[in-house]
């Protein structure tokens, strides 16, 4: 049975890009809307059955490769696919998430029009399959090629309402922010094949273990490929895309926070853990500016009304978690914690989305007293909040756990405190979202801010009360979805709950304890703000005033990189202009004109008398026989 | 006589026609001097042919006679051509390919 977790994998992959392919090509069927929408969601659930039976049957590892680009001594670059439990556990998110989400899109998304909704699930499908093809790259140059490719899915899919300015703004902002890190990810890639003379992952690691890589150099190539890492997974300072790229719809929003996209940088790490465990030094900075990136997203999260950008930060927060397991050096907790996130990050914003489905709005202050309506809602966003909070039995706890514990393990103290830190407001901010949207109900009416337009297509915003009056749980199609993953979180929760997994580390006792405790404090510090309103909000606004205004200002990082842009990229930009608007194109005119000149001054032999032609000829012979007959 | 002989009357005219194809100003004349030029060739052919005993001139020269005739239908033809359209056959008024 050695082929057969190839065959399903092989099968997961193409599956969606044969999907893209038929509702692409097929202008019919792209317009029909509905039918491309059941399609690609066939061809997902295809592919999600294939990744179970693909997981199922991995034991160890397999690979096939074909030859790419032929070189010298056997071919310079493969295509294939590599199939470990790594990368089928990997397989096994995406699918999953890709499916909910195509079919929570199908409810979601019921008013586009019908050329839209094609479009829609025909970059879906190319979505889910580049992101497949990075998980299943046996070797880097396929990983780029299909990294790259997941950063054109999430411009298409963030931008798709295009004629919204803010929507193709954010998609630009995403695909040149993390385009940043691209170009480092292929630098280090370039030199890593300069350094040890290979792309092929299963080859890179055997010299890697057997010390035949040189490390000279190393520490450079690795920084590179954390670049790529930092731009994909939204590492400080390149984390300023992700919220911004909210602006898309929020199925989408699930699946770049969830399962594709983001999770890219993680499990490029992940992959490469061998490598950079070469390199202590930038690993050291993995892990500080994992925890740095943690505790900075999750203050942003505490002053933001928005519902989407708390959980854009919360995941920015949490990636910085990953990060900072990774670059202590116990890849196996980050992954673990990219595996929860991917399933409560996914419940939470498609559970967003489905509030805002109900009131049309995105702004949290508008809300309140949802819980009665919204029921089903309620439960699953509950579910997906105590998970990301960390709570015993639920699927974040075990995880976010092992990550502090890995830190810590790592000596890294500071980070680790950082790390507690965001943890405590990971928990304040998720239940200051659930208490201002599904329980509190009682601040006057003039405090609650105008409700702004999320959506084009959402429009008719009526005022509080009356939006709040008409909520009601979402149709079937997309809440089947929500209870799904709130189901598969709780299992998750349990089962590590009760059973968690072997470490490669000896956590201390008291970690787990502590992180239930920071937990629990935020919750309760949520709970006395916003429910009991026996903390004043505002109290805790001054005590923290400069913090809460740098948060505000999102600390300064969007103009710092508008200041580089204006300052230093335009006024480059500009010398360069010069340069080829009157050195280059000086150069050429001048050459030109000398042309034009010699030709004007060459024009006068042509009499256009034909006697004169006849007496250049009869000169040129009289030349020519004297010619030869000297040269005779 | 001897093939120098028939080489000089050959070069000489020649010449000749060359000398009216260059300074008549009637584009018959010019035609003239053309047909002349042609003929010395013609002459060198069979003078050739002659001396050396070779029959490839004589034929030589009878495929340009006959290749002379069309051209010289072709020149009259453009000369009465440009007569039609510019009431004129002097070669100094048709310079319209003038740079």
């Amino acid at each position: 049975m050695t082929s057969g977790p190839l065959t399903f994998a092989l099968a997961a992959l193409l599956l969606p890009a044969a999907s893209f392919l038929v509702i692409g090509l097929l202008p019919p069927l792209r317009r029909s809307g509905r039918p491309a929408a059941f399609f690609s969601i066939a061809c997902a659930l295809g592919a999600f059955i294939s990744a179970i039976v693909a997981w199922n049957a991995v034991e160890d590892l397999s690979v096939v490769r074909v030859p790419w680009l032929p070189g010298v001594h056997g071919p310079f670059a493969t295509v294939g696919i590599l199939v470990d439990p790594q990368s089928a556990s990997m397989l096994l998110l995406v699918t999953l998430v890709s499916l909910l989400v195509q079919i929570y899109s199908a409810g979601y998304l019921h008013d586009e029009p019908k050329p839209a909704l094609g479009r829609y699930y025909a970059f879906q499908s190319l979505f889910a399959f580049s992101m497949m093809g990075v998980v299943l790259a046996p070797n880097l140059l396929q990983l780029f090629v299909c990294w790259e490719l997941v950063g054109v899915c999430s411009f298409l899919l963030i931008g798709f309402w295009y004629r919204k300015p803010e929507a193709a703004r954010a998609a630009l902002k995403a695909f040149w922010i993390t385009k940043a890190g691209d170009v480092g990810l292929l630098i280090g890639i370039v030199m890593l094949h300069r350094a040890a003379g290979s792309f092929d992952l299963l080859q890179l690691r055997f010299l890697a273990d057997n010390g035949r890589i040189p490390l000279e150099g190393l520490g450079l190539i690795t920084f590179c490929l954390y670049l790529g890492a930092m731009g994909k997974s939204a590492q400080f300072p390149l984390h300023i895309w992700l919220p911004d790229a909210m602006e898309g719809p929020t199925p989408v929003s699930a699946l770049i926070h969830a399962a594709t996209m983001v999770t890219a940088g993680v499990y490029l790490l992940t992959r490469l853990d061998w490598l950079f465990v070469l390199t202590p030094g930038v690993l050291a900075i993995v892990a500080w500016n994992g925890a740095f990136t943690a505790l900075l997203a999750a203050i942003l999260a505490c002053v933001q009304t928005d519902i989407k950008r708390v959980l854009a930060y919360s995941t920015v927060s949490q990636l910085g978690y990953m990060m900072a397991a990774i670059g202590a050096g116990f890849a196996s907790a980050g992954f673990l914690h990219l595996l929860t996130h991917g399933v409560f990050k996914a419940l939470l914003f498609l559970g967003a989305g489905a509030i805002i489905h109900a009131v049309h709005t995105n702004e949290i202050t508008a809300m309140g007293g949802l819980g009665r309506r919204m029921p089903h809602t309620l439960v699953v966003f509950l579910i997906g909040t105590l998970s990301l909070a960390g709570v015993p039995l639920f699927a974040g706890f075990v995880s976010k756990e092992e990550v502090l514990a890995a830190v810590w393990t790592g000596h890294f103290v500071v980070p680790f405190v950082m790390l507690l830190v965001a943890a405590f407001l990971t928990a304040f901010y998720m239940f200051r979202v659930v208490f201002l949207v599904f329980f509190a109900d009682r601040r006057p009416r003039s405090e609650a801010r105008r409700p702004t337009i999320p959506d084009p297509v959402l429009a008719e915003v009526g005022r509080r009360s009356s939006v709040v009056e008409h909520a009601h749980d979402p149709s079937a199609v997309m809440i089947l979805p929500l209870w799904v993953l709130a189901l598969i979180a709780m299992t998750i929760g349990i089962f590590f709950t009760m059973r968690p997994p072997e470490a490669e580390f000896h956590a201390p006792s008291w970690a787990a304890p502590l992180a239930v405790a920071v937990a629990l404090s935020g919750i309760l510090l949520a709970w006395l703000t916003y429910q009991r309103g026996l903390v004043s909000a505002d109290t805790l606004a001054s005590i923290f005033a400069p913090i809460r205004y740098a948060a505000l200002k999102r600390f300064w990082l969007d103009d710092l990189f508008l200041a580089v842009y204006r300052g230093v990229l335009l006024a480059f930009s500009r010398v360069v202009g010069w340069v080829d608007r009157y050195l280059v194109d000086g150069v050429l005119n001048v050459v030109s004109a000398w042309t034009l000149d010699g030709g004007d001054g060459l024009r006068r032999i042509q009499t256009g008398k034909v006697q004169d032609y006849v007496f250049a000829l009869g000169f040129g012979l009289l030349a020519l026989i004297v010619w030869m007959g000297v040269s005779w | 006589m001897s093939l120098s002989a028939y080489l000089t009357l050959a070069a000489v005219v020649f010449c000749i026609g060359l000398f009216g194809t260059m300074t008549r100003r009637n584009t018959v004349g010019i035609l003239l001097g053309i047909e002349l030029m042609l003929n010395a060739v013609n002459i060198n052919f069979v003078a050739f042919s002659r001396f050396r005993g070779i029959e490839t001139g004589m034929v030589f020269t009878l495929f340009a006679i006959c290749i002379t005739v069309a051209e010289v239908a072709l020149g009259l033809a453009i000369v009465i051509l440009l007569f039609r359209t510019r009431r004129t056959a002097s070669a100094d008024h048709v310079d319209w390919l003038k740079g």
